[in-house]
């Protein structure tokens, strides 16, 4: 089984968490958060066990911003999200283009959309945005709309946040709803 | 960072796009040869960049619907079925089993008319001008089958949240059976027209030749890794709706060159037909749509990852929902963003034609790529 490898060997990087969600209703497999630090090793280990890299992206909260990544495994049904949490202010994380070289589009674009600096990166000029538009950062979140990591996350709300998120609605069976009106 | 020409060296810096016929669509790649050598190739990309991903946060969930289909315009179905997927995952909501039917046989539909569309564009990249007549007659059928049923010829909105927004009906239903007969009976005619034409043989086979490894460490996904010889279909690895109920074959072939990427799509299509068939032959009765699906849906907080497989690989939308009828985040991943990044390093050193057939062979859709 490569959960359980995969699982075992994340475990021995001693990440901020690791979780094994429920997969119908967050549709990976394995949860990992590690420290800025550790996504090179992170990575190693998703492409020691064969995985491959679908995508990098952010979600911008406060009050940190939250890199995110996504490997599956291709031949058994394996989905690891991996997360690490930066300082909004000066967001930076180590590259892992050289471990995943199809990283390298994904991180110039986390960098065009979010400011994420990728530390090593060779080239973070602007990828999707035209030039002129450097450092616009269009997917930042504004005053407003700026919600608390734990608001949207619910695996990230700290004990004393106030009232405790909704649980996840579990999955309605439709069987007996679509019998009757059949 | 654009090439520079190298002094030491007798090289010519050439633009290919952004509007050129080779690239379907605004995409530029900037060019270092050396005579008819391929240097290096370097994509430059977002010129048709709309940020679907930002009109997810400030849209309704269903507001969405009409952003799905126009990513990839020549199978916009399994973004459309990400989409929904991936917020009634969130929601807790599951569509009734006739909708989920409907959503197969339209999106397999949809997959036979994105690979008739690229094979007479790839073979009209390389100078072959007859294919793509008998390929758009085959496909101008499809096209008018998904017109019946969703109201769209090309950008389809046919999936909602919750189920599909009509029904089938019997000319539908009739008129699929007739297409997947007819399509049969045309794969003798493309295998003999083109697949054994010792000229399109000599332009594709060991031409571009991607390894597994380079497939992996890139995150190629859908034809492109499937003729790399690895059997990645999120359909089977992953299963997702209702395919687990049918029977049918991941193609894989393991030379990695541009002719395995198009026998690849060629199996690819008689596969879809056999799923089509199937669903047609088990199509439960019932509503198309769940009860009671609020007009303002309201999802999360949470955040969930729906991958689906779309015509040119694996399409994915990583959802965090906020508990409003907005997504927070919704980041779409396209196959194409992927399978176009290891162009330069496929590109190393070939012949500037056959950067042509290489291009075709990943079946490039700009749109999807900007997004």
């Amino acid at each position: 089984m490569v959960l359980d490898a995969l699982a075992a060997a994340l475990e021995a990087l001693a990440p901020q968490r690791l979780l094994r969600p429920d997969y119908p209703t967050r549709g990976v497999h394995l949860d990992v958060t590690v420290a800025p630090a550790q996504v090179r090793a992170l990575a190693t280990v998703a492409r020691e066990h064969g995985f491959l890299l679908e995508d990098v992206t952010a979600v911008d909260a406060a009050p940190q911003l939250m890199v995110v990544y996504h490997f599956a495994h291709p031949e058994e049904a394996c989905r690891l999200q991996g997360r690490t949490l930066v300082d909004r202010e000066q967001p930076e994380v180590p590259t892992i283009r050289a471990i995943y070289p199809g990283a390298d589009w994904h991180e110039r674009e986390t960098h065009d959309f979010y400011g994420v600096v990728f530390r090593d990166h060779p080239d973070l000029s602007p990828f999707i945005l035209p030039e002129e538009s450097a450092g616009l950062m269009p997917l930042r979140k504004g005053e407003k709309s700026l919600k608390a990591l734990g608001a949207v996350v619910p695996e990230f709300a700290a004990p004393g946040d106030g009232p405790a998120p909704k649980p996840r609605p579990a999955k309605k069976d439709p069987a007996p709803a679509a019998e009757g009106d059949a | 960072m654009i090439l520079q020409p190298d002094p030491t060296r007798d090289t010519l810096i050439l633009n290919m796009g952004p509007q050129h016929p080779s690239t379907h669509g605004v995409l530029r790649v900037v060019l270092k040869l050396e005579g008819e050598y391929v240097l290096e190739a370097q994509p430059v990309i977002g010129y048709g960049h709309r940020m679907h991903e930002k009109m997810g946060e400030v849209r309704t969930f269903s507001g969405f619907y009409a952003n799905v289909g126009r990513m990839d315009y020549g199978c916009a179905l399994p973004f459309a079925h990400g989409h929904v997927l991936a917020v009634e995952r969130l929601a807790g909501l599951v569509a009734p089993p006739r909708a989920e039917y409907l959503r197969v046989i339209a999106t397999e539909l949809n997959r036979v008319g994105s690979h008739l569309l690229w094979f007479g564009a790839f073979l009209l990249d390389m100078g072959a001008f007859t294919p793509i007549l008998y390929a758009f007659d085959d496909r101008e059928a499809q096209v008018d089958l998904l017109e019946h049923l969703t109201g769209n010829r090309f950008v389809h909105s046919y999936m909602r949240i919750g189920g599909v927004c009509r029904d089938a009906d019997e000319p539908f239903l009739a008129g699929t059976r007739a297409f997947v007969q007819r399509m049969r009976s045309r794969f003798d005619t493309y295998h003999k027209l083109v697949t054994g034409n010792v000229i399109f043989r000599k332009r594709v086979e060991g031409v571009g030749v991607i390894s597994r490894d380079m497939a992996l460490k890139y995150g190629a996904t859908g034809p492109v890794i499937r003729g790399s010889g690895v059997a990645y279909d999120i359909r089977r690895v992953e299963p997702y709706s209702v395919y687990p109920d049918f029977d049918f074959e991941i193609p894989t072939f393991a030379e990695g060159d541009c002719f395995a990427r198009y026998r690849v799509r060629m199996a690819e299509m008689e596969q879809s037909l056999r799923i089509i068939e199937q669903a047609l032959d088990r199509l439960p009765e019932g509503p198309v749509m769940a009860e009671k699906i609020p007009k303002k849906l309201k999802v999360g907080p949470g955040d969930t990852y729906q991958a689906v497989e779309g015509g040119r690989g694996m399409v994915g939308y990583y959802l965090v929902g906020d508990g409003s009828d907005q997504a927070y985040r919704l980041k779409i991943r396209s196959p194409c963003f992927s399978n176009l990044s290891l162009l330069n390093e496929l590109c190393q050193g070939v012949l500037l034609a056959d950067l042509v057939a290489i291009m075709g062979s990943l079946d490039l859709v700009i749109p999807e790529i900007d997004r």
